[in-house]
């Protein structure tokens, strides 16, 4: 499908007005193609020699209808369509999901659950951060970085595809807690992991953080005052670079996050260069979050003692008449959602992730909105933008962390 | 305000349609919520009022969330915008725009921004078809 272009009078509009404004106005329309735009984001910029003068995202380019497919797929159906938003943060997708289901349902999920979702989640964090980091400092020509980053990710997708035989779209919790048991070893692969992962981030900050050119980059580079960007809709480490410590795992704490210790990361500058800091401030504390999830994993079940939502162990099905009976619901046509609506946000690696859950009483959700942070997020790549250099454009919509899946949905 | 509820730790609220925009204006400045967490709408398709145009508030400062809800008839849905009250709703009531076609009177910029602008229909209202072709 093709996405909205941008009606004719717009750029008539723009190209009438370039005699009035001097000769050397030009309108610059960059992607949907362009490599650093991370997905397919189309900005029509109007330069006056190397600067912005007007900067117009246009997107919907991968608008899926994915809000439309929900209501037509059972509830526990419905958590793999949440991987695919935003698909460098499958599992907070899938967790902001199962968690206003179970709002909605009134379900109790054991501690050993939540805390693997917690492991889980910020494992995501750490994921998602590092194609950030990665693809941002390729963006501005630091080829190495890329390299690095990746190399980490990698261990990542691999500790993702033993627990849930996937490496991308895990799908792995689901309304009720979890949906496999944890396998064989995790504990000690993770905790491998985790070990190494802090030198790491010292190996990127040795590349980057005095690197004069990176600096050079970034220092003072799209800043927008803090009233702005609240006005706009903007959340998450942006946010904080600009020194508001907003952070829903704090605030609004879900999934046991209260019991953690970590420290939320801020700057005041705003700019470029302290979003870049946050970032790597968050992956720190992400990897303590880690570590104490490890080492303090509860025992006990990995589901929700909820036999007409959570599918019975093969074990009691071939024993007990009920299981059975449940097992034949469940799978032939789901479980019922008592009447209501909630709105349920997580921190996403990018922002204020919200799940708008409308249920009818019925198997099928009746409307779900996600409230996607790229999508609050990229409203303000214009006032970043404008009056800057078109070479900093890069650098300000890599700072921005969009993925365009979750722009569009 | 025609009422309001409070379910699973969440208030909704009532406004008459035609007081969205003042009844925003008072909660920004005067209850201090700073920010429009998003602007979506729910099709009740076929019961009337159909459509309910749903605002999600969020105060930084209070640590509290209010849900806002407007109910607009089926025939030639509009509602007041409220863009000079967040410039942040500007995207989201596009989007409602396009995919409910509900309109936002006095929006600087309505029109589509997820679907071509040649696109017949609004898909997320309940009587477009989930599949299929046009002939």
């Amino acid at each position: 499908m093709s996405g909205s272009a941008l009606p004719p009078n717009v750029t008539a509009e723009m190209a009438e007005e370039q005699p009035a404004s001097g000769p050397r106005r030009m309108v610059l329309n960059m992607g949907p193609q362009h490599p650093s735009t991370h997905g397919v984001l189309r900005l029509l910029i109007e330069l006056d020699g190397e600067t912005v003068v007007r900067c117009q995202p246009d997107i919907g380019f991968l608008h899926t209808g994915i809000e439309k497919e929900f209501e037509v797929k059972t509830y526990q159906q419905a958590v793999t369509l949440t991987d695919r938003v935003d698909y460098l943060a499958p599992l907070s997708n899938n967790l902001g999901y199962c968690l206003a289901v179970e709002k909605l349902l009134g379900l109790e999920i054991p501690p050993q659950a939540q805390w693997m979702r917690v492991m889980l989640t910020e494992l995501t964090r750490l994921n998602s951060h590092l194609v950030w980091l990665g693809t941002h400092a390729m963006d501005i020509g630091a080829m190495s970085v890329f390299l690095y980053c990746f190399r980490e990710r990698e261990d990542i997708l691999r500790i993702f595809e033993m627990f849930s035989g996937q490496r991308m779209m895990t799908s792995y919790f689901r309304i009720g807690g979890l949906a496999l048991e944890p396998p064989r070893g995790w504990a000690q692969r993770v905790r491998d992991f985790i070990g190494r992962f802090p030198g790491c981030i010292d190996e990127y900050e040795d590349l980057l953080t005095n690197n004069r050119i990176w600096i050079g980059r970034t220092r003072g580079v799209g800043a927008v005052p803090l009233e702005d960007m609240l006005d706009l809709g903007v959340t998450g480490p942006m946010l904080r670079a600009a020194g508001l410590p907003v952070d829903a795992r704090k605030d609004e704490p879900y999934s046991s996050y209260d019991l953690f210790d970590f420290e939320v990361p801020t700057r005041t500058e705003g700019d470029v260069y302290a979003r870049y800091q946050v970032r790597i401030g968050e992956m720190r504390q992400s990897a303590r979050i880690v570590r104490q999830a490890v080492d303090g994993m509860p025992a006990g079940p990995w589901k929700a003692d909820a036999p007409h939502v959570v599918l019975p162990d093969r074990e009691k099905m071939k024993t007990q008449m009920e299981a059975l009976i449940y097992h034949f619901k469940i799978v032939t046509e789901g479980f019922r959602v008592p009447e209501g609506e909630v709105y349920q946000t997580i921190e996403s690696p990018r922002g204020e992730l919200g799940f708008y859950v409308v249920s009818d009483g019925g198997v099928q959700p009746y409307r779900v909105h996600m409230r996607t942070p790229s999508f609050g997020n990229l409203q303000v790549v214009p006032k970043m933008v404008e009056g800057a250099l078109i070479a900093d454009v890069i650098a300000s919509i890599g700072s921005t962390d969009f993925v365009l899946g979750d722009v569009d949905r | 305000m025609l009422g309001g509820k409070f379910d699973r730790g969440e208030v909704t609220l009532d406004i008459v349609p035609a007081r969205i925009s003042s009844v925003c204006g008072y909660l920004k400045y005067d209850q201090k919520f700073a920010r429009l967490s998003s602007v979506t709408a729910v099709d009740r398709y076929p019961a009337e009022p159909r459509f309910e145009v749903v605002y999600h508030l969020h105060s930084i400062e209070r640590n509290l969330r209010v849900r806002l809800k407007c109910r607009l008839p089926g025939g030639d849905p509009a509602i007041e915008s409220v863009v000079a009250v967040w410039r942040a709703a500007n995207w989201y009531e596009r989007e409602v725009f396009d995919l409910f076609g509900i309109r936002f009177i006095g929006h600087p910029d309505l029109r589509r921004i997820m679907l071509p602008d040649g696109w017949e229909g609004h898909p997320l209202r309940k009587d477009y078809p989930v599949t299929g072709s046009r002939v």
